[in-house]
């Protein structure tokens, strides 16, 4: 056993395991702040009602945030080359966790700056402000305070949830164990345990950061 | 897509089935386990805490994938053989059940520390006072986010896709690579996932209304 473990994380299957890694925080990386801009500007339109639009926004993102992330994935690798577009996996795989993502966040936008007091508009308002410059002047930057922890959580299950690329072969973590271990069935238990460890020590420290950020907001 | 319904209707009823059998069947158990770990994770007992935050942890930041696949792969190697549908469901509540011990910790956290005070006062035991006191008054704010979680419990149940679940997401997969209609294909799909999840999204943003 013990030499089914020192087998498996011989330097090159090691350094084609963090390869992986890097494949998995690229994704993460690009992927959230893509959907933060683009969520931010859901969200907001979401809240300030603009007639029509806010509505028909506020069903799209109800319908993409109540699908499974991994139709979306399929959706863009498999179902865009219907209508001319083909993607490379890796675009694929970031556009369908933008569009996902973007969805999510617009959510935590909204609920962010509803939670901010009405009286701090009321008070940029009377203060001779716009509209526009009292959302972004005052109530926003407030509300960004209040939604970095929720981002910070989301961002956890996008790192999770970027395994599920492995299904269109995105070169992640996963997805090389599954190599690895395709050679040499031996390495399945140790490839196991490195993945859930590697996994487990980003989306740990992640969550201490948010616990911390939340903490220190109270 | 009406093409799709006409000559797919039973492979996508089927698949339809199949996860929202998993799902109602990983909702108990996860719903089970995670009040568990949830009250153990409050209890006095020091070794029960750790044991109980060890459990919530692990499960909260490993990939739902990589502990399907572990019981898809690893289990049936050294331990018993199950099919994907198994492993799936398994995986699937071992996964939602972290979550869901957060979330009644959450509640329990929310119900005023005064009602166990009172309750330990007037000479019940630590449980006797959560199963009485605080457990009643707590379920009342966790039925929300419980709900949420039962979407992304649906949601979630498409990772069976990956281990031959039949559920309807590899249906989906399997119709489309017959009929070529790609598109086609994943709509039908996503139509069926979205009349289980939307209804309940939205019933669940209403009970948070009222709530509040």
């Amino acid at each position: 056993m013990l030499q089914n473990f020192i087998g498996a994380y011989s330097p090159d299957n090691l350094h084609y395991l963090f390869g992986g890694l890097g494949i998995t925080l690229l994704v993460s990386i690009v992927s959230i702040v893509g959907s933060f801009i683009i969520g931010s500007i859901l969200g907001i339109i979401r809240y300030v009602k603009i007639k029509y639009v806010s509505a028909i926004i506020g069903v799209i993102i109800d319908v993409i945030r109540n699908l499974p992330l991994i139709l979306i994935l399929f959706f863009t690798y498999f179902g865009l080359p219907n209508l001319g577009v083909k993607p490379e996996i890796i675009p694929a795989a970031i556009l369908a966790m933008t569009i996902f993502e973007s969805t999510m966040l617009a959510e935590i936008v909204r609920s962010g700056i509803q939670a901010v007091d009405p009286g701090q508009m009321e008070g940029a308002r009377a203060n001779g402000l716009t509209y526009w410059q009292g959302l972004w002047y005052i109530v926003l930057p407030q509300a960004l305070n209040k939604m970095i922890p929720a981002i910070v959580s989301q961002f956890i299950s996008l790192v999770k949830d970027t395994s599920l690329a492995t299904i269109i072969l995105l070169p992640e973590m996963l997805y090389r164990s599954q190599i690895i271990y395709g050679q040499n069935t031996n390495y399945i238990i140790p490839m196991f345990v490195a993945i859930a460890v590697m996994y487990f020590i980003v989306c740990y420290l992640l969550s201490v950061l948010a616990r911390y950020l939340e903490k220190r907001q109270a | 897509m009406i093409h799709i319904f006409q000559a797919y209707g039973g492979t996508l009823l089927y698949g339809l089935g199949q996860t929202l059998l998993c799902s109602v069947i990983a909702l108990v158990f996860s719903l089970i386990l995670g009040t568990f770990f949830a009250l153990l994770e409050e209890s006095p007992n020091k070794f029960g805490r750790a044991v109980a935050r060890i459990y919530i942890e692990v499960f909260r930041n490993i990939p739902l994938l990589v502990i399907t696949m572990f019981f898809y792969v690893v289990f049936p190697l050294y331990v018993i053989k199950m099919n994907g549908f198994t492993a799936g469901t398994i995986g699937l509540t071992l996964y939602t059940s972290a979550f869901i011990a957060e979330t009644v910790r959450a509640g329990i956290g929310s119900v005023d520390p005064g009602q166990m005070e009172g309750a330990r006062a007037n000479g019940l035991s630590f449980w006797q006072a959560m199963r009485f006191i605080i457990l009643p008054q707590a379920f009342r704010y966790v039925i929300p986010p419980l709900g949420n979680q039962f979407v992304n419990l649906v949601k979630n149940s498409s990772t069976l896709a990956f281990v031959g679940g039949f559920d309807l997401m590899y249906q989906g997969n399997v119709i489309a690579s017959n009929s070529l209609q790609t598109i086609a294909a994943y709509a039908s799909v996503g139509v069926l996932y979205l009349i289980i999840t939307l209804p309940i999204s939205y019933y669940m943003r209403y009970l948070e209304k009222r709530l509040a």
